[in-house]
């Protein structure tokens, strides 16, 4: 296990640095720079801020210099966009915000997800099914930049119980509202594989025999039946769960909750180069680490996986 | 002595999408204390769905009619808590693949313990400690070991003592084994056979083969019961019934098996093949592949008498049945 999760983390190393490499290159082959404006700016001056941020010397050792500094010093270096920010800062102040919303999003959609799944394939066919699928494919086909100002419609302007955007400090009245408008299509789909692979599992021969030994069903359905059920749920949940703590710039634009989800967005609108990558290889790093809780999970529920 | 189980009219239906086909009809049986009773039949005559009906285990769209008694208890009429309460503890189940009737994602232990948690109300100390004890009489090596393995840890044969290790565990008065040996080697069943013998005598306990094997009639059963098409065609010993076959199919199954003193070149099939069920022929269902078949066969279903000392039948030829070596 330990062993396991040791070579697991050295192989992230590698992989992380060919994609600092790719993104890099891509962003270079990419038409146009961060200086690039409107404006026509003189010859003298636009050398000056290139040498600035260093973009005057030859890209491979560009290269080389990032990748030290990120390695060595855990430095992402200047926002090329705000003269005043280091990449560090602009992740340090929206991550967490992220974060916390994506989190709670992420928990409230596997356990709300996991227990219609759970409810529906229990009982199938009957209103409470219909009720459940119906519910997950008008989720899963109502996109969140719908839900979002829906809720704003309902909750800040006619009910007045929540506000209606800010952070706040990630006050609970805050939250609420980015947590429901995130979690709604994955709770979704968390529900439809749940139900899915319920169905499977319980009507499997190893069902029958603990029927057979006259078991009450509650202890059937979840002492036997939800761990193999959830194989399908938990492969689900690893790309999930990054997808949801690093945000949405649909989230961040209609709550205004200042997450890094925009700023990923606007940095690549900007050709801000070192902000991209910073996010780029945060994504990478959480992308690692979800996939690696995602193995040890299935492990655990299934034995016949030896790590 | 009172039987353990009488069944009185138990009629087993499936609704499919446009029809109803009765995959059980009208069957009557008793089970004596301690007797091994095997019921035979080709795939598809009813012979496991009878007995999945009786333990509640029907598929959804599934119906039962009839009576099942157990002491006073009519097992049919009985809610899913109440049935419970009788399932795992007097009258348990073994299934016909042992590879895939233990839960692959518990421990055995864990699988054996929940049992006596259940219906002997042990703490779970205790039930594994009882759990080991019973993977040691059902013959597992180490059973200690064994009980902290895996299912994919074990071969066919050990899974299969295992579920019978857990339909023991409260000694329950009916054991209903499924095909117990098909899935498994031939070395392994003969073992199996013997396993069977031992416990439900130690134990006291009846037991219902179901099979389509005479080999495992011949080695464990008291008396048996043939199917065909869902309805029993004949009752009786195992010695009556191997010896002095009244019933044209039971005629067949016997003549069908092959033996290896004999040698002979051909086997000796019985000639087409079980009735799809949905559309059953008018009159005898046999009557189709039926060598003694004459004009009331086509017309009227059989009803099934009872003939001397307990034997019954359902067919309409009376005379001797003389086995003529088909001329294909």
């Amino acid at each position: 296990m330990i062993q396991f999760i040791l070579r697991r983390l050295a192989v992230a190393i590698p992989t992380l640095l060919v994609l600092i490499v790719i993104s890099f290159i891509l962003m270079k082959v990419a038409p146009g720079n961060p200086f690039a404006g409107e404006r026509t700016v003189p010859q003298a001056v636009l050398d000056n801020i290139l040498a600035r941020y260093g973009l005057d010397k030859p890209e491979w050792q560009q290269l080389v210099e990032y990748v030290y500094n990120v390695v060595f010093r855990l430095d992402f270096g200047p926002s090329f966009q705000y003269r005043d920010r280091t990449v560090n800062e602009i992740i340090g102040q929206g991550f967490p915000v992220t974060f916390t919303y994506g989190a709670w999003a992420f928990v409230f959609a596997t356990l709300i997800g996991v227990s219609l799944g759970i409810v529906a394939a229990v009982r199938q066919n009957s209103w409470l099914d219909y009720l459940a699928v119906g519910f997950t494919v008008g989720a899963q086909v109502i996109p969140n930049f719908v839900i979002a100002p829906i809720l704003v419609l309902v909750f800040t302007l006619w009910l007045r119980w929540l506000p209606g955007g800010g952070w706040n400090g990630g006050h609970w009245s805050n939250v609420i509202m980015p947590v429901i408008a995130l979690s709604t299509s994955y709770l979704a789909n968390i529900a439809r594989i749940t139900r899915s692979s319920m169905l499977e599992v319980l009507s499997s021969n190893y069902i029958r025999t603990a029927r057979a030994k006259g078991l009450p069903s509650y202890q059937v359905i979840f002492g036997h039946a939800l761990r193999p059920a959830l194989l399908p749920v938990v492969s689900y949940l690893g790309p999930v769960f990054v997808g949801m703590v690093t945000g949405s710039v649909v989230i961040d634009l209609y709550f205004s909750t200042g997450g890094i989800g925009q700023a990923f967005v606007n940095s690549a609108l900007n050709r801000d180069y070192s902000t991209i990558l910073g996010i780029t290889i945060l994504l990478g790093a959480l992308t690692i680490t979800a996939n690696l809780v995602v193995d040890i999970l299935y492990a655990w529920i299934d034995p016949k996986i030896q790590l | 002595m009172a039987p353990v189980l009488t069944v009185k009219d138990l009629n087993v239906r499936f609704a499919l999408h446009h029809s109803t086909v009765t995959a059980v009809n009208d069957l009557n049986f008793t089970l004596e204390a301690g007797e091994t009773l095997a019921v035979v039949g080709e795939s598809g005559s009813g012979k496991s769905q009878a007995f999945m009906s009786l333990m509640g285990l029907l598929a959804k769209n599934g119906t039962v009619t009839g009576e099942a008694l157990m002491g006073d208890v009519n097992l049919l009429a009985l809610s899913k808590p109440a049935l419970n309460e009788y399932r795992g503890r007097d009258i348990a189940m073994i299934f016909q693949d042992p590879m895939t009737s233990l839960n692959p994602a518990l421990r055995i232990k864990t699988q054996l313990a929940e049992v006596l948690v259940r219906h002997k109300g042990q703490d779970q100390k205790t039930a594994e400690r009882h759990a080991v004890e019973m993977l040691e009489r059902v013959g597992i090596p180490e059973p200690a070991k064994r009980a902290e393995s895996y299912p994919h840890q074990m071969s066919g044969g050990m899974r299969q003592r295992v579920m019978i290790a857990m339909a023991l565990l409260c000694q329950p008065k009916i054991l209903i084994a499924d095909e117990p040996t098909t899935a498994l080697d031939v070395t392994v069943q003969a073992q199996m056979l013997d396993l069977f013998r031992t416990l439900t005598n130690d134990f006291g306990t009846s037991l219902v083969m179901i099979t389509h094997d005479l080999g495992v009639v011949a080695g464990i059963a008291d008396r048996m019961m043939v199917m065909y098409a869902g309805r029993s065609v004949e009752k009786g010993t195992v010695d009556e019934l191997f010896y002095d076959p009244r019933h044209p199919y039971t005629l067949g199954l016997l003549t069908s098996t092959p033996h290896v003193e004999e040698r002979s070149r051909r086997l000796n099939p019985i000639t087409g093949s079980p009735p799809n069920i949905e559309h059953l022929p008018r009159g005898c269902s046999f009557h189709p592949r039926c060598a003694f078949r004459f004009e009331r066969c086509f017309a009227e279903v059989p009803p099934l008498r009872e003939l001397e000392n307990g034997r019954a039948k359902a067919c309409h030829y009376e005379d001797k049945l003389v086995y003529e070596e088909s001329a294909a």
